[in-house]
């Protein structure tokens, strides 16, 4: 039995976070405990892979007496078991060389494999009970490791924000499960699933995953903790949480949303694609105005969160068109682009720790020039920086591109108001993949190109071995999926079947991608990989050729400047400012500000800028105003005597029972 | 009479002491009145064992008889002797507005049970009402005195009328029952100490009094 296996590879788990709390204080426990939880995880992706077209399914007589727990592994819980255990792997195998330069592993060490095997047990799930509890479980976990690592204020603020969030998620989610379960007892999803829900409620049971996934996986306008504790965990963590968990964020969406709840009405997939479109504008704007380099990536988790939603919420829509092909389409999309999110997420935060241990510096202002003292991580980290932005032939452009052709089938929908917003929707996500080029090509220049900003910058060392091989291994994963994409479609198929009752043709060798049928358009990331290859290796011949070898040297253009130092370099700012002039000047009200001195005063004039996102002024503020009116209302209460409560709880109960009573 | 007459009989009784408790506002009559409710209560319970040819019920109805008609009683008079309070006379809210309260809850209970119980028949359904009336009353006496002996007494007479929804009931498990039982001990226990301490300190054993006492007001 599969589930048997995967269900020990999670006690497994348990056990080594059991052992690290023993030994975490030792200094070969790094290399044990990860090394042992990247084995597991391996193990548990074959065993994904397994059964992916073989359910099973598993009753423990756990948890609450008479429901227990159970657990099951279809083609859905697989594919996204399979992204779990792989993050969890490549995350494992980084930290065995990273986890060397933390500076309290006890702190850390016992927590990761904890975490690995809740987010397992939230896939594996198969009743509302242990799926809430395996979620808060995560949500805990990781909180954990966001507050444990720098107990630096703003890190705790971060926690905060974070512990908040986390908590109404889970509440949304209870609320979801309420909805869902009706009044009957059994908590089973196949309960759930049989008796559907009726159509009144399925968009408050919509809105309320919404809030609840979305809120985990970082959706506007939930989004704003994320930016926040991503960063402020061990870099290998930062890596599972923006690369992993929210993944079973949306893991927890598709199984409510298509799977639970039965058929959904049109109107609510509007709800789905504007939500993901402007998380994904928002998400990657902001990462542009961002000089901290972690705290970059987190935002464009959020973007690439957005684009997850389009694509699922294109399914949705035409799946209650009953467009089976094009919902399977656009599902896959969906999927695919969380396989490939997870594999340069990861490999982009294992880059930007890797610059943080050799530097001590997250700020890309006091970077530059790291392509001369690590070229390998810099090869590997343009890798992932080229997938991100969706650059054939790499995996970013197969999932991005399959999200367009699915949004191209819209003319096929009978509704008007699908008709004008997927298109719109569309416009938005080629606005947003082409403003996260602009934005990586940010991250790349400033950090490795140029000169070094700071002598951290230019004694650099590069980092261990095992680290580069983890992240040669994700830049491998990239590759792969965006040269045979084919290759990793084929496995979605039956998550796909078992959703939209469709699935993308099968794809053999070469594995090109076939959106609909081999007679419409395809996508061949060989050729692709192939032309551009040979286009490269032209020009360079042709460079070669023809162009002037003499040796000259002379000094560069220096702008009319003849004092040239690391400073005048562009930075971070400079490069955002044409996209925070046009973009952000309303979205975040920008502002410029330059401060002259004084004249005769030889201090230097500053610019300064300032950002405001949105949300916090519009949504957050007045919501922890009005808990704050609320909570000083009913601080009296805390002060009375025993027998005012006495009778505050004599006359609730009267009142109760009065109603009882009189209720038609 | 039937074996259905006489349990309602017996249970109308101990709802009809539950007035009487509201009622005394002197400590040893207050305490004779809960011995009093108490013996009904085990009256009923043996009755009920009779009538449900459940044996078990015999020892709750033992339980009963030596712990809250023989034993707590006893102890209660002795606290209060000691404590010389045995001769306070206690009015907070004035007895007419109580007892109207209490019928008004009376009829609470008939009503909801009508509804609620609807199901069960018609019999075990009154049995259910008496057993809730019994309780609220014993609620509403712990909300209206300020003493710390009618309170206990106020629990301890919502504890009865547990027991009498529980035998009403077709009996409740005898292990539930045992606990219940337990705790009134421990409460009694507990109750007896604290009120020791709080006549040494303050000397009195009015609740109101240790109120301006609290911290982190």
């Amino acid at each position: 039995m599969l589930i048997s296996a995967a269900l020990i590879c999670q006690t497994v788990l348990v056990g080594i976070a059991g052992f690290a709390i023993s030994v975490s204080a030792k200094r070969w426990a790094n290399g044990i405990i990860y090394g042992a939880a990247a084995l597991v995880c391996l193990t548990g992706l074959g065993i994904a892979l397994a059964s992916i077209s073989a359910p099973s399914a598993l009753t423990l007589p756990l948890g609450l007496p008479w429901i227990g727990m159970h657990f099951r592994i279809d083609a859905l819980s697989a594919v996204f078991a399979a992204v779990v255990n792989l993050g969890g792997a490549a995350a494992c195998v980084f930290a065995i060389g990273y986890g060397r330069h933390e500076q309290f592993p006890q702190r850390v060490l016992p927590f990761v494999p904890a975490f690995l095997a809740a987010m397992n047990l939230v896939v594996l799930a198969d009743d509302a009970f242990t799926f809430l509890l395996s979620w808060e479980c995560m949500s805990l976990l990781s909180w954990a490791l966001v507050v444990s690592h720098d107990r630096t204020n703003e890190n705790l603020r971060a926690g905060l924000i974070y512990m908040a969030m986390a908590g109404l998620g889970t509440l949304a989610l209870f609320a979801t499960f309420a909805l869902l379960t009706g009044p009957g007892a059994d908590f089973t999803f196949a309960a759930i699933r049989s008796h559907g829900i009726s159509p009144a409620l399925s968009g408050v049971v919509l809105g309320l995953a919404l809030l609840g996934a979305g809120s985990k996986a970082g959706l506007f306008p939930l989004h704003a903790w994320l930016p926040l504790a991503h960063p402020a965990a061990p870099s290998h963590v930062s890596a599972l949480m923006s690369g992993v968990m929210t993944k079973v964020a949306v893991y927890g969406f598709v199984r409510i949303v298509f799977d639970l709840m039965g058929p959904v009405d049109w109107r609510l997939s509007i709800v789905v694609i504007v939500i993901g479109a402007v998380t994904a504008l928002l998400g990657v704007l902001y990462a542009l105005m961002q000089h901290d380099l972690k705290r970059l990536l987190a935002y464009h988790t959020v973007e690439n969160i957005g684009i997850i939603f389009v694509g699922l919420g294109l399914a949705l829509a035409f799946r209650s068109s009953g467009l089976i092909a094009a919902a399977a389409l656009a599902f896959t999309a969906a999927l695919f682009h969380v396989f490939n999110h997870s594999l340069f997420k990861s490999l982009l935060f294992f880059g930007a720790s890797a610059i943080q241990n050799a530097t001590g510096e997250r700020d890309m202002d006091r970077l530059g020039g790291l392509i001369h003292a690590m070229p390998q991580t810099a090869f590997a980290f343009l890798i992932g920086a080229a997938a991100i932005s969706a650059l054939p032939p790499l995996n970013g452009f197969a999932s991005e591109w399959m999200v367009f052709q699915a949004a191209f089938q819209s003319a096929a929908l009978p509704q008007w108001g699908l008709r004008l917003i997927i298109p719109a929707a569309a416009a938005v996500l080629a606005l947003s993949a082409a403003l996260a080029a602009a934005c990586f090509v940010k991250a790349f220049g400033i950090t490795f190109l140029g000169r070094a900003r700071s002598d951290a910058s230019s004694s650099a060392k590069e980092v261990d071995r095992t680290s580069r091989f983890a992240m040669f291994a994700l830049a491998a994963g990239c590759g792969v999926a965006g040269i045979a994409p084919g290759l990793f479609t084929n496995l979605l198929r039956p998550a796909s079947q078992m959703l939209t009752q469709a699935a993308t043709p099968f794809a053999t060798l070469p594995a090109p991608l076939t959106p609909i049928a081999a007679s419409h358009n395809t996508y061949n990331g060989l050729v692709v990989a192939l032309g551009i290859a040979i286009a490269a290796g032209l020009i360079a011949a042709v460079v070669k050729a023809f162009a002037n070898r003499r040796t000259r040297r002379s000094d560069t253009w220096d702008c009319g400047h003849p004092e040239i130092n690391v400073h005048a370099q562009y930075t971070a700012g400079s490069f955002a400012q044409p996209i925070r002039r046009v973009y952000a000047a309303f979205v975040f009200r920008a502002r410029e500000t330059v401060q002259l001195p004084p004249p005769c005063d030889l201090a230097p004039a500053r610019l300064e800028t300032s950002l405001i996102d949105p949300v916090w002024k519009l949504l957050y503020a007045p919501v922890g105003r009005s808990i704050s009116v609320v909570s000083g209302r009913l601080n009296p209460f805390q002060h009375l005597t025993i027998r005012y409560y006495l009778g505050i709880v004599f006359v609730t109960l009267v009142v109760l029972l009065t109603v009882l009573a009189i209720w038609p | 009479m039937g074996p259905f007459d006489i349990a309602h009989f017996l249970a109308g009784l101990v709802v009809l002491l539950s007035f009487a408790l509201l009622y005394q506002d002197r400590l040893p009559p207050l305490i004779n009145t809960f011995a009093a409710q108490s013996l009904v209560l085990a009256l009923s319970v043996a009755w009920q064992a009779q009538a449900q040819h459940a044996p078990h019920l015999l020892i709750t109805a033992g339980i009963e008889f030596c712990f809250k008609t023989i034993v707590i009683p006893l102890v209660l008079t002795w606290t209060i002797r000691n404590l010389k309070i045995h001769r306070t006379v206690e009015i907070v809210v004035s007895v007419g507005p109580t007892i109207i309260a209490g019928i008004a809850l009376v009829g609470l209970s008939m009503g909801l049970m009508l509804r609620a119980g609807a199901g069960i028949g018609n019999l075990a359904h009154q049995d259910m009402a008496f057993a809730l009336s019994v309780v609220l009353l014993g609620l509403l006496m712990m909300v209206t005195r300020r003493n710390a002996v009618s309170q206990v007494i106020g629990f301890m007479s919502i504890e009865n009328g547990l027991v009498l929804a529980a035998t009403g009931a077709r009996g409740m498990p005898f292990v539930v029952e045992t606990c219940v039982a337990f705790s009134v001990l421990v409460v009694l226990i507990v109750i007896g100490i604290f009120l020791f301490r709080i006549r040494e300190r303050f000397d009195s054993v009015d609740v109101a009094l240790i109120d301006s006492f609290r911290g982190e007001r």
